[in-house]
């Protein structure tokens, strides 16, 4: 058979490609408006709900002063290491609150804050930072999964348990938090490709907060946005103005609503700014301005939401007093909490490897119990 | 009453190693809703090796998933589901292709549990087709046991019979501990008589077994390498050895009981494997065996492995991996004379 001996040859040179060419999904709707969604300072504002906005701006005092409270416990050897959220308090909060009861968190080792806003002791919290034991708290009993070490590798645990929550016919949704350097692992990916393929109930909140200890963003990543990443995986991106706590507020609302409804995952990047040091180890100065850490402070999220609702006359002296004060007390419970020695079992070492104890470690164990009594006995 | 094909099923005939990792899956799905199977081609096509066949058919996509082809993927996405109370049974398509889960393997799977302090256990069974054999190109023939065998926190089981290959995976799928469950490829078609209906208890994981028992020299060894160890005993009879030979069947917990016993017992040792010697899981055996068995030690403890290359092409594989010949040849050497 020639060529022009092939059925429909010469009728038009026009080839029509098999349906497999064609995309599966519409790219458009999924693409992010290349300008941070805001609310604060625009006429969107006039939809606030008081009520709401004085509970998120209390809980932005209290996280401000908490990333104080636990950058000042790591001066007094306290914490072994503490990551400061000042200046992300606004997405860190409103992550956490935007979840009902049933939801989980996935929290990266940074986002301690809104595991705390989400209702976790914040000694229980720190226990990771402390170094007294990896995980302070039973994650089922909170819904709060162990804060993440190793960077994105909480993400496909997220998509994993949406996924089987909605198997087991609950309405459960995932909200898992990761840094901008987060996004360029390979388990970032994974997770975003699983979440769309299963269509999870998940919520990837991507917190653009400029540095991966060092290295801006623009050695991370030549996307657009790190938002427009959803698009290859046939998600929606949105971003959104992370210092600003209502436009957080709705953009995780309808996240996390189009999640519950059966919807899919759905891929945020809160732009924002680390306003302190990676930890207390780095020294940020070797790497950016301060000039550039100066402009970010009039774009702070608790002064943003303080103008607005003051202004709109939903805040007044006596309510930043109050909010002021409540903070302070969280702050002085936590530090004399914190002061106690906490007391560890050595034991504990070999108490929780295996459902039961292997013969290795039974011996490990009897080493261990004979140099503590000897110990004891010196 | 029975029909006659529920008869015939239950009658004892022969099965292969892969017939019954399926029926063990199958039983184990059956019993609780809460086990799910993963991974690639493991649902329409049955895996590679069928070894998850009919499966899907039988349980539905929910249970039997074909994940994206993504090895972090697969075992993370497991994490969150053990989470949340689902038993995943997962399949890594080739031994080395488990590598790019390694990160979620140890850095959550093994270490979950201690995180939480006993909170959080994570009951996932891992099935790794592993070893050589089978003149698989390179990237199909790893024997990795060394890299799972030194992370604390995951369990590591390797079947060498018909019967163990169902009896531990049930144990592997029940355990609420993560276990790696290394599957000697090149006895997947191997057959024994077994019955699907009824099979034969085993004992659980952590337990070893003599597998013929001997006065001379014990042989230590542990799935694909096990036909190999029983070979080489049947065939040092002429030279007047009676070897005895244990199979582990359980890397980690080390049943060092019934390895010491048949040791003192016979006063003589070699470890066989197909993963290399130099840190290899005969190296933490011997050392072991010497420790506790010194005293009734005749000669040193030896062992008998792969090379430590990276696993080579098939028409040469049959040069790396131990055969009876360098078993029988270590056994000779064990005349240790000082
Ligand atoms: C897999 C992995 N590689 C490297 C590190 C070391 N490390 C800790 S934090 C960090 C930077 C993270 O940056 P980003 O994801 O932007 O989060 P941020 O710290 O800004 O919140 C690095 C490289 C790690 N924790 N995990």
């Amino acid at each position: 058979m020639t060529v022009q001996e092939l059925p429909g040859a010469g009728a038009s040179h026009r080839v029509t490609p098999p349906p497999a060419w064609r995309p599966r999904t519409e790219a458009a709707p999924l693409l992010p408006d290349p300008e941070p969604y805001r609310v604060l300072g625009t006429e969107a504002a006039d939809r606030l709900d008081p009520e709401l906005m004085r509970r998120y701006y209390a809980e932005l005092v209290r996280g401000r002063r908490y990333n104080a409270q636990a950058t000042a416990l790591t001066r007094q050897g306290r914490l072994a290491v503490y990551p400061s959220t000042v200046g992300q308090e606004a997405a860190e909060i409103a992550a956490a609150l935007v979840l009902e009861e049933q939801d989980w968190l996935f929290p990266s080792y940074r986002d301690t804050l809104a595991a705390v806003a989400r209702g976790l002791d914040p000694v229980q919290a720190l226990t990771l930072l402390r170094g007294d034991w990896h995980t302070g708290y039973d994650p089922r009993e909170h819904r709060i999964a162990p804060l993440s070490t190793p960077l994105a590798t909480q993400l496909p645990h997220a998509v994993g348990l949406a996924h089987a929550a909605r198997l087991r016919g609950d309405e459960v949704v995932a909200l898992a938090m990761v840094g901008d350097g987060g996004t360029s692992e390979g388990d970032f990916h994974e997770a975003l490709n699983f979440a769309a393929v299963w269509k999870a109930p998940v919520v990837f909140l991507v917190q653009n907060n400029g540095f991966a200890i060092s290295v801006p963003l623009a050695k991370q990543t030549a996307a657009p946005t790190l938002a427009h990443k959803a698009v290859g995986y046939g998600m929606p991106g949105r971003l959104v103005d992370g210092n600003d706590v209502a436009a957080m507020h709705e953009v995780l609302t309808e996240a996390v609503q189009r999640a519950r409804s059966g919807g899919g995952p759905t891929l945020i990047e809160a732009v924002t700014y680390r306003m302190e040091a990676h930890t207390n180890a780095d020294d940020a100065t070797r790497y950016r301005s301060d000039a550039e850490v100066e402009a970010w402070k009039a774009h702070d999220p608790v002064l943003l939401l303080e103008r607005e609702l003051t202004a709109r006359g939903i805040l007044d002296d006596a309510g930043i007093r109050e909010a002021r004060d409540a903070a302070e007390a969280m702050a002085a419970t936590l530090r004399e909490r914190m002061n106690a020695d906490p007391v560890l079992n050595p034991m504990d070492l070999f108490a929780h490897v295996y459902a039961e104890q292997t013969g290795a470690l039974r011996e490990q164990a009897e080493l261990l119990r004979a140099e503590l009594e000897a110990e004891g006995e010196a | 009453m029975s029909t006659v094909a529920e008869r015939a099923e239950r009658a004892v005939k022969p099965a292969t190693m892969a017939q019954a990792l399926t029926r063990a899956m199958r039983d184990a799905m059956a019993e609780d809703p809460t086990v799910h199977v993963m991974g690639e081609d493991v649902g329409t096509l049955g895996g590679v090796f069928r070894i998850t066949d009919g499966l899907a058919k039988e349980f539905g996509e929910d249970r039997v998933t074909d994940t994206p082809l993504a090895e972090a993927g697969i075992l993370g996405t497991a994490v969150g589901m053990a989470m949340y109370g689902l038993r995943p049974v997962v399949e890594m398509q080739f031994d080395a292709f488990a590598y790019p889960a390694f990160e979620q393997l140890i850095s959550h799977v093994a270490k979950m549990r201690n995180r939480t302090r006993g909170a959080m256990p994570l009951p996932i069974t891992i099935r790794i087709p592993y070893g050589g054999g089978i003149g698989g190109v390179e990237h199909h023939c790893d024997s990795s046991e060394a890299y799972y065998v030194a992370t604390p926190g995951l369990t590591v089981v390797t079947p060498a019979t018909v019967e163990d290959a169902y009896g531990l995976l049930r144990a592997s799928i029940a355990s609420d501990d993560p276990v790696v469950f290394l599957e000697p490829k090149r006895l997947y078609w191997s057959k024994a008589d077994w019955s699907p209906q009824s099979p034969a208890a085993v004992p659980g994981i952590g337990k070893a077994l003599v597998r013929r028992t001997g006065t001379s020299a014990t042989l230590i060894t542990y799935g694909p390498s096990l036909p190999l160890c029983l070979e080489a005993a049947e065939a040092a009879r002429e030279e007047g050895w009676d070897l005895e030979v244990v199979d582990l069947r359980s890397l980690v917990p080390f049943d060092e009981e019934t390895v010491v016993a048949s040791v003192r017992r016979t006063g003589r040792a070699v470890v066989v494997h197909e993963a290399g010697g130099f840190g290899g899981p005969g190296a933490e055996i011997a050392a072991r065996v010497t420790e506790r068995c010194f005293h009734h030690l005749e000669a040193p403890v030896l062992r008998v492995t792969g090379f430590d290359i990276p696993y080579p092409p098939p028409m040469l594989e049959k040069h790396h991996l131990p055969g009876v010949d360098r078993i029988l040849d270590a056994v000779a050497r064990l005349q240790w004379e000082n």
